[in-house]
């Protein structure tokens, strides 16, 4: 792994008028490029905020975020053009239900990059190769499972040729037998040297492909390092009763 | 017993000759049918015109106000922000005065005042009942903006998608197919309302009637008519509607 900074974020603070929550609160860390970073923590914990104001789907009210050099949250800049760059994966999926999955694949690439219906579909059926889909490509998205919209959604993001990939808890809404061909997906992703940022109560997953894992609670992230570090000996009091809890 | 019988049957024959003969005074003498088949044109013609208007107001009104209502609050200070709230004030008059006032009312005030010089009154008609209906096409829509859930735009924007992008795209085809069947309705509606076109001086299928009933001194023949023009219309669209519906929710995605 090299050392390259993909996102630099600096005092993130997230503060929410309604009920004065801070969600983030002046939370710094660093993405390398080619890196898996896991972030892990209890439910409200500010996790998904932070995973949301790195491609500013949430707005920070404090702090910056650089993305391969530029300011993000700088006013002047055209966050659209950065975003492309930052494909997103979600609890829910968000598939567009009134298109095929070939169209739910080829729109963005063929408006936003100007590719052509051919190359836009070409590259959707690689890649719905990769997952094993291609025979669903004419299919709508509620004709499939929960695990096929999930791993589609992960390849509509590819589509874009993102640099870095932000998963939001992919597999929380997902039956059980189902996780592990998501997981298997982005298990591949992480070894093709993707740069992924993965919100998840997946702690084998962390384990497993995780180059480093942060521990999020409050708003703050309470510790950090590498998997074997966390797990095998956490040295905040908060993240040891958080992974006495689970299984 | 045979005696009142017969008393029956001539008082039917005279009824249905008067029928017959109150039919062919209101309607065949002079081809006085024909004041019901062109008022009838010019009713269907007001309607549909007035809807493609309304649904064309409608859409702008509601993307002006779902976006405010959405946005305002995380917007950042600035000229953005200032001119959508400047559109959204004129839309909010707009709902305020069209949904607060009576139709009639605002059809003689296009025809009397705002347009006093023009002495088109089908177009003038038009216009006033597609501005009319604008405004509750817009709230139709804007209901079912609303109605989409936000992770649809969030995914839109996460691949790089602008905020008209992701409307155009994701957001507008996903609403107004479920709000298909309330606009088909506002037709309906608005196919009945147009029957006070009449007020000024335009032909259509009431007044088309009234003209009639004005030529024939005969109320009965030419109101139930027009009437049954009406239903007959209405049941017919409102089949319609009915199969739509259920086609939308019988299909797949």
């Amino acid at each position: 792994m090299n050392t390259d900074v993909l996102i630099r974020v600096d005092g993130l603070s997230k503060h929410f008028p309604q009920g004065d929550i801070y969600a983030l609160n002046n939370v710094s860390a660093q993405i390398h490029r080619g890196e898996v970073v896991v972030v892990i923590g209890p439910s409200g914990s500010g996790k998904s905020t932070f995973l949301r104001c790195l491609n500013l789907l949430e707005m920070p009210t404090g702090g910056t975020v650089t993305f391969d050099g530029v300011d993000i949250t700088d006013p002047k800049c055209n966050i659209n053009v950065h975003r492309q760059k930052m494909g997103m994966v979600f609890q829910h999926f968000n598939l567009f239900p009134h298109m095929t999955i070939l169209r739910n694949m080829s729109l963005a690439p063929m408006k936003l990059l100007n590719k052509s219906k051919e190359a836009a579909e070409a590259k959707a059926m690689e890649l719905l190769n990769r997952v094993g889909l291609a025979d669903r490509a004419g299919a709508y998205p509620s004709q499939l499972s929960g695990g096929q919209k999930q791993r589609i959604a992960i390849v509509r993001a590819l589509c874009m040729e993102p640099e870095v990939m932000l998963f939001d808890e992919p597999t929380s809404a997902l039956d059980p037998e189902m996780v592990g061909e998501v997981l298997d997906v982005m298990k591949d992703l992480a070894k093709q040297g993707m740069t992924m940022v993965v919100v998840t109560h997946e702690m084998g997953f962390a384990r497993e492909v995780g180059d480093r894992v942060l521990f999020m609670d409050h708003g703050v992230i309470l510790e950090e390092g590498a998997p074997k570090e966390i797990f095998g000996a956490p040295q905040h009091p908060r993240t040891q009763e958080f992974l006495s809890k689970l299984i | 017993m045979s005696a009142w019988l017969a008393n029956i049957k001539a008082d039917f024959i005279l009824w249905f000759a008067d029928i017959k003969a109150d039919f062919i005074v209101n309607f065949v003498e002079k081809s006085r049918w024909k004041y019901l088949i062109s008022g009838l044109a010019v009713t269907l013609r007001i309607t549909l015109f007035a809807v493609l208007m309304g649904v064309l107001i409608g859409c702008v009104v509601a993307i002006v106000r779902s976006t405010y209502d959405k946005n305002a609050a995380v917007m950042r200070k600035g000229f953005g922000r200032s001119m959508l709230s400047f559109f959204n004030k004129i839309c909010r008059v707009y709902l305020t005065v069209i949904r607060g006032t009576p139709v009639v009312i605002q059809l003689m005030i296009m025809y009397y005042v705002i347009f006093a010089s023009s002495r088109n009154g089908v177009l003038i008609a038009t216009m006033a009942f597609g501005i009319n209906s604008g405004a509750y096409v817009a709230e139709i829509i804007r209901g079912g903006i609303m109605s989409i859930d936000n992770g649809q735009f969030e995914a839109g924007r996460s691949l790089g998608f602008n905020y008209i992008q992701t409307m155009y795209y994701i957001v507008i085809p996903q609403a107004l197919k479920n709000v298909l069947p309330a606009l088909a309705n506002e037709f309906i509606v608005l196919l009945k309302e147009t029957s006070v076109s009449g007020y000024v001086a335009v032909r259509d299928l009431t007044k088309g009637g009234d003209i009639i009933r004005g030529a024939t001194y005969s109320a009965f023949m030419p109101l139930i008519a027009v009437a049954l023009v009406y239903l007959v219309l209405v049941m017919f669209f409102s089949y319609l509607v009915g199969k739509l519906e259920r086609r939308l929710r019988n299909s797949e995605h």
